[in-house]
């Protein structure tokens, strides 16, 4: 194994640089290295120092969602090597994320996303405009562990909770967590809703997914 | 193109002269200085010996301005130009010779120390918003009689950069001097590389005492730049109106450069001040007061019009905390400073009519200072097309995060405040602490000290300026120098 070759993938991740991340990865695969073993070796410590510069100030949100991004083009190549030998990255949860319908403000639900599949989620990131019934038929297809919930308008707010109330009258409400975000949302209207968790802002949220998959932050 | 701010039309910058010029003739200039008034006479000037009012012909003024450069670099310790003392060029330093420090255990004012001096220095040496140093504080634990030169020495012991300082006497100027040629290599080393700026005071209205004057022609004639800060007090020590203030402010400015020039024609001067309006309710000098800024802005000015170098005094605030007041106080009269292209801009950290410093508050003025530097940078193109190019591959996603030239040009396009700036969201604020600026003020400052670190000085320089400083130290009746090193109580 490549020290030299796991240290490009860490340094792809942190300069942003999607197409060398992707390249290394075609490389590593040609190379017969194991999938996992790279990602866990070569990217993950590439994202986690991003991550750590990023809550120290040190780094800034293009910085970061580059890296976020880089990191999804080298998955992608190793997607299909992974299944083939029959392992699956390990997760820490799958999360669809959605704005709300009538909604069609994104880029707090783009970060959050990728905050979590950098952290380590599965995200399912389905856009704006999602109507309650269409959110909820996702985290059934993808077996989601958690929902999360944006809205930027105090009129579209009221489908967080219709989305909440429609998996508690289908009994889902233990097996789907729902969390939520967005500027008009607040500790009084989370407790209102009964939402699991919410969080002012993109870094807080991964923190929340955690807790809500009981992992220690 | 760069933001400006201009107060006076070509017209009545003329009309600002040409009665600066009468005001030299009538009711002329009282120049205290037996020296000051020979050259004066010797050039030409009308000098009554029993009042010392000369009166200055214009042509012997015009003169003075035909030699005078219209810029010089200070250079840092390393022999490095980066102070440019000319055009639209605008730096900032910290404001000088306080007499208190806000202490930042108390949040009381006391008498500053060696101590408070050294924190200051250290600060303002890790902030780059900083260009030059300043002797920002007095140390009263040292004799009065070296207290001038010890300030600067202080300075040179934990800073490379370049210093605006002073001197309240002559032998204390020449021992100042001949301490900035050590580093330099000798006086002519230093007069080719100055890396000090020394301000020199008009006495309002109209007035160049003998040490003043005396101080313009040690200075010129060392060739080390000297800085004119004169104080019109509109409404005080100068008429209530700003345009009359500024007629004086030429007339002191003008006749101080003529003496300069006069001693040593060549020789770098600039057209400072520290002017203010007088305060009629409690009759203070408040350098937060709008019109002060514009004082500045004004004869600024007029400075530019005649092509040289300026100086004022902004980003101060007369509250006596680290409050709102004093953030929109430096705030606003930083911007007006830095619109008005002026090019050291001195008084960052000061509160209480510059009687108080804080280092506290210096931190924080740094974030007005990086956010003035932003402006002035203007609105720039700095992509092919300004937007079309951009869109490629957006579709309709708010998709710009995810670019390359965000990531690139981010950092530029915007100034990238430190964590005394909050914007954080609500809940990251009260995870921090539920900090406010001040509180967040001291965490930085305590990190920035803790981070600092000592210039490199060549050993032989240290202990040639250490031993100086300690036979005057002796002379003055003082045993040791204080440590500048903090030791834990």
């Amino acid at each position: 194994m490549s020290q030299e070759l796991l240290e490009k993938m860490a340094q792809s991740i942190i300069d942003g640089d999607a197409d060398l991340a992707a390249e290394l990865a075609r490389q590593a695969i040609a190379e017969g290295l194991d999938p996992l073993f790279v990602i866990t070796n070569g990217y993950v410590p590439g994202i986690n120092k991003v991550g750590e510069a990023f809550g120290a100030g040190e780094a800034f949100l293009p910085e970061l969602v580059m890296a976020g991004e880089a990191m999804k083009a080298a998955v992608v190549v190793l997607e299909p090597e992974l299944l083939r030998k029959g392992s699956e990255r390990k997760t820490l949860g799958k999360v669809v994320m959605a704005t709300v319908e009538g909604d069609i403000h994104e880029i707090g639900k783009s970060l959050v996303s990728t905050m979590l599949s950098a952290a380590g989620f599965t995200v399912y990131d389905m856009g704006v405009d999602n109507p309650s019934d269409k959110i909820i038929e996702k985290a059934l297809e993808v077996d989601a562990d958690i929902i999360g919930l944006s809205a930027l308008l105090t009129t579209t707010m009221i489908r967080q909770k219709e989305v909440i109330d429609k998996l508690d009258a289908r009994g889902l409400r233990k097996k789907i967590k729902v969390m939520v975000g967005g500027a008009p949302v607040t500790r009084e209207w989370v407790q209102k809703i009964e939402a699991d968790g919410y969080s002012e802002d993109a870094i807080g949220a991964v923190a929340v997914a955690k807790k809500l998959m009981g992992i220690e932050a | 193109m760069r933001p400006k701010l201009e107060f006076l039309p070509p017209t009545l910058i003329a009309r600002i002269l040409d009665e600066a010029f009468q005001l030299m003739q009538k009711p002329g200039i009282k120049v205290q200085s037996e020296e000051a008034r020979q050259l004066l006479a010797a050039a030409g000037a009308d000098v009554d010996e029993t009042t010392q009012v000369v009166r200055i012909p214009e042509k012997v003024v015009r003169a003075a301005l035909e030699t005078v450069p219209s810029e010089f670099y200070l250079y840092d310790r390393n022999g490095r130009p980066t102070v440019h003392y000319g055009g639209d060029d605008v730096h900032f330093d910290p404001g000088s010779s306080a007499v208190h420090i806000l202490d930042p255990e108390t949040g009381k004012h006391r008498p500053s120390e060696t101590r408070d001096l050294a924190r200051l220095v250290k600060v303002a040496e890790t902030l780059s918003q900083y260009d030059a140093q300043s002797t920002a504080v007095l140390c009263n634990d040292v004799a009065k009689e070296i207290g001038d030169l010890f300030r600067l020495y202080v300075v040179l012991m934990l800073s490379e950069k370049p210093i605006v300082t002073g001197a309240f006497s002559l032998t204390t100027l020449d021992a100042m001097i001949d301490m900035l040629a050590l580093f330099a290599g000798g006086r002519k080393e230093l007069a080719e590389k100055p890396q000090a700026v020394f301000d020199v005071c008009p006495s309002p209205p109209l007035i160049w005492s003998s040490f003043g004057a005396g101080n313009l022609i040690a200075l010129a004639r060392a060739s080390v730049p000297a800085e004119i800060v004169s104080m019109p007090l509109a409404g005080a020590g100068a008429p209530v109106t700003l345009i009359g203030s500024i007629v004086q402010h030429a007339a002191e400015c003008l006749s101080g450069i003529t003496i300069h020039q006069l001693a040593n024609p060549g020789a770098p001067i600039v057209w400072g001040g520290a002017p203010a309006i007088f305060d009629m309710r409690k009759g203070g000098t408040p350098m937060g007061a709008i019109e002060t800024a514009m004082l500045d802005a004004g004869y600024a000015q007029v400075g530019k019009s005649l092509n040289l170098p300026t100086h004022g005094y902004l980003g101060a605030t007369d509250s006596k905390v680290v409050d709102m007041q004093a953030g929109l106080e430096s705030g606003m009269t930083a911007l007006v400073g830095a619109l008005a292209g002026i090019n050291m801009i001195s008084g960052a950290g000061m509160l209480d009519f510059l009687a108080c410093q804080s280092t506290e508050k210096l931190a924080i003025d740094a974030e007005i200072i990086g956010m003035c530097k932003r402006l002035l940078e203007g609105i720039q193109v700095r992509t092919d097309t300004l937007a079309t190019g951009l869109f490629e591959g957006i579709d309709f996603k708010a998709d710009f995060l995810k670019q390359k030239i965000t990531r690139q040009l981010f950092a530029v396009e915007q100034y990238l405040p430190s964590p005394i700036i909050d914007r954080d969201s609500i809940r990251g604020w009260q995870d921090s602490g539920s900090l406010d600026t001040l509180a967040r003020a001291q965490a930085r400052v305590n990190d920035l000290v803790s981070k600092y670190r000592r210039p490199a000085i060549a050993l032989r320089h240290e202990q040639d300026l250490v031993k100086f400083v300690t036979d005057l130290a002796r002379q003055a009746g003082m045993k040791t120098l204080p440590a500048l090193e903090e030791t834990p109580s």
